[in-house]
């Protein structure tokens, strides 16, 4: 068998894929979080990361960083689609009455989810990497004390989530990122055949876990702009 | 007690079926499931009517051939086999519905009858050890730690009933190649073949047309040899392992 093709040819290489994939999202979900929470140390500390993220490595490093993301999303993306299809094809016909004990809801709409979560992705971008969503919020510069000129994020993030639509698109994206994770942050481990003895509890814990942990920092950004506790 | 059966009929493998509500009547609280299916079938030969084919044989939770998903569950509502399932379980008066074990990978037949010989052609390709044969060898020439020999034990419980693949929301059949592969893997007898082995039995399974395991248990919450989802995981090591060895 040839090994560099298990990954793409069989099942468990597919889902081992799925969870290496996954489990570099989420490492990426959880930075991204944790360095967009610099919002509340105050408009310096948040412009002066936004700086650093792009100038990193002669600006080199954060083009790296997008093209891995990209490669990771489409790959588990592409994945999450064959994958669905050979299971749907694994049951032509369909049970009746069909019961549930153990899978959650998370874990039976994962392609679901993922696909919402996909769809927000470019709405996000959009917004605000590209600019084109909210023209008059995007970005501008302003001069902190001492220093030379900053793009002000800061006042973009702000204005954004002032906006009580903007700020509900971006809540009901962090809702459905957390049915995803809940599922998808632990079940990770079992794909890669970590799974054994206690870790079985720790993965099943891990999902829930991470899922929370991501809701509440990434909405308490959304909601503080909205409520006026973080104000421009 | 009177039932309202639903149950899938299908003349063949080539007919389409459909669910046919069908009365049980005068059924024992203390009559299995089995012998209810019994009685009913008794009913409709007298009434000259094609009876409801469905598997069975020892009758005693032990041989895997019994199937049938009861209300949605494989085996019906209480863990164990659909012969180990007894009226008792179920209202009077209640619908039930049986339907077969639905994956691509098992074929109807008829009625409730599948064909499970997917399971024997994974076995085929990998579910051995290869010995040569000669005189017995002493009993503990090979000696071998409890906790190691329980374990093997609990895998060796797999009785390939395919309960494991109807309940799967993809029609997987991790569980049972999982337990497959870790009985065998276990032990010292199994370690020569342990890659191919894990190999062999993971491609025979894709081939067959079974699903991709999603994490998700449904198999382990109704096997009635409560095999644990986590040989599923050692499985998965198994062949990450033996994928990535450069001897194959």
């Amino acid at each position: 068998m040839n090994a560099m093709l298990a990954p793409v040819t069989t099942s468990i290489g597919k889902k081992a894929l799925m969870g290496v994939t996954g489990v570099l999202l989420v490492l990426f979900v959880l930075g991204h979080m944790t360095g967009n929470l610099l919002i509340f140390a105050g408009r310096d500390a948040i412009n002066e990361y936004a700086r650093f993220l792009h100038e990193a490595g002669h600006g080199a490093l954060i083009w790296v960083a997008r093209l891995g993301l990209l490669a990771l999303f489409v790959t588990h993306l592409a994945l999450a689609i064959l994958l669905k299809q050979e299971n749907r094809k694994a049951r032509p016909v369909r049970y009746v009455v069909e019961d549930t004990i153990q899978a959650s809801w998370a874990s039976r709409n994962m392609l679901l989810t993922g696909l919402v979560i996909f769809a927000f992705l470019a709405y996000h971008l959009a917004h605000f990497t590209l600019g084109l969503t909210d023209p008059d919020t995007f970005k501008g510069t302003y001069e902190p004390r001492g220093k030379e000129n900053l793009e002000d994020v800061y006042q973009m993030v702000v204005r954004g989530f002032q906006q009580p639509l903007v700020a509900s698109i971006y809540m009901l994206a962090q809702l459905t990122l957390c049915a995803h994770l809940w599922h998808g942050a632990g079940s990770w481990m079992q794909s890669l055949g970590l799974n054994r003895g206690k870790l079985r509890g720790a993965s099943k814990l891990m999902g829930p876990v991470i899922a929370l942990v991501v809701l509440a920092g990434n909405s308490l950004i959304v909601l503080a702009c909205l409520l006026g506790i973080v104000n421009v | 007690m009177n039932f309202t059966l639903h149950v899938w009929r299908q003349k063949d493998r080539k007919s389409p079926g459909k669910m046919e509500a069908i009365a049980a009547k005068n059924i024992l609280p203390d009559m299995s499931f089995l012998e209810m299916l019994d009685i009913v079938n008794d009913d409709l030969l007298a009434q000259g009517k094609a009876p409801i084919s469905f598997d069975h044989d020892c009758r005693e939770g032990i041989c895997g051939s019994c199937s049938l998903v009861i209300n949605g569950r494989p085996h019906g509502p209480t863990r164990g086999t659909t012969c180990q399932t007894y009226m008792r379980h179920f209202r009077d008066g209640e619908a039930i519905y049986i339907e077969p074990w639905r994956a691509k990978a098992f074929p109807v037949v008829c009625d409730l009858v599948t064909d499970r010989s997917a399971f024997d052609r994974i076995i085929q390709s990998g579910g051995y050890v290869s010995v040569n044969t000669g005189g017995a060898v002493d009993g503990n020439t090979l000696p071998i730690g409890r906790e190691t020999a329980e374990k093997a034990m609990d895998t060796s419980a797999c009785i390939g009933c395919g309960a494991c693949v109807a309940a799967c929301k993809n029609a997987s059949a991790m569980l049972f190649v999982a337990a497959k592969v870790t009985h065998l893997g276990l032990l010292p007898q199994g370690q020569p073949e342990r890659d191919s082995r894990a190999l062999s039995m993971v491609t025979t399974m894709d081939k067959e047309g079974f699903g991709n395991c999603t994490n998700q248990y449904e198999c382990e919450a109704v096997c009635p040899k409560e095999i644990s989802a986590d040989w599923i995981a050692r499985l998965n090591r198994d062949y990450i392992a033996a994928a990535g060895s450069p001897g194959e």
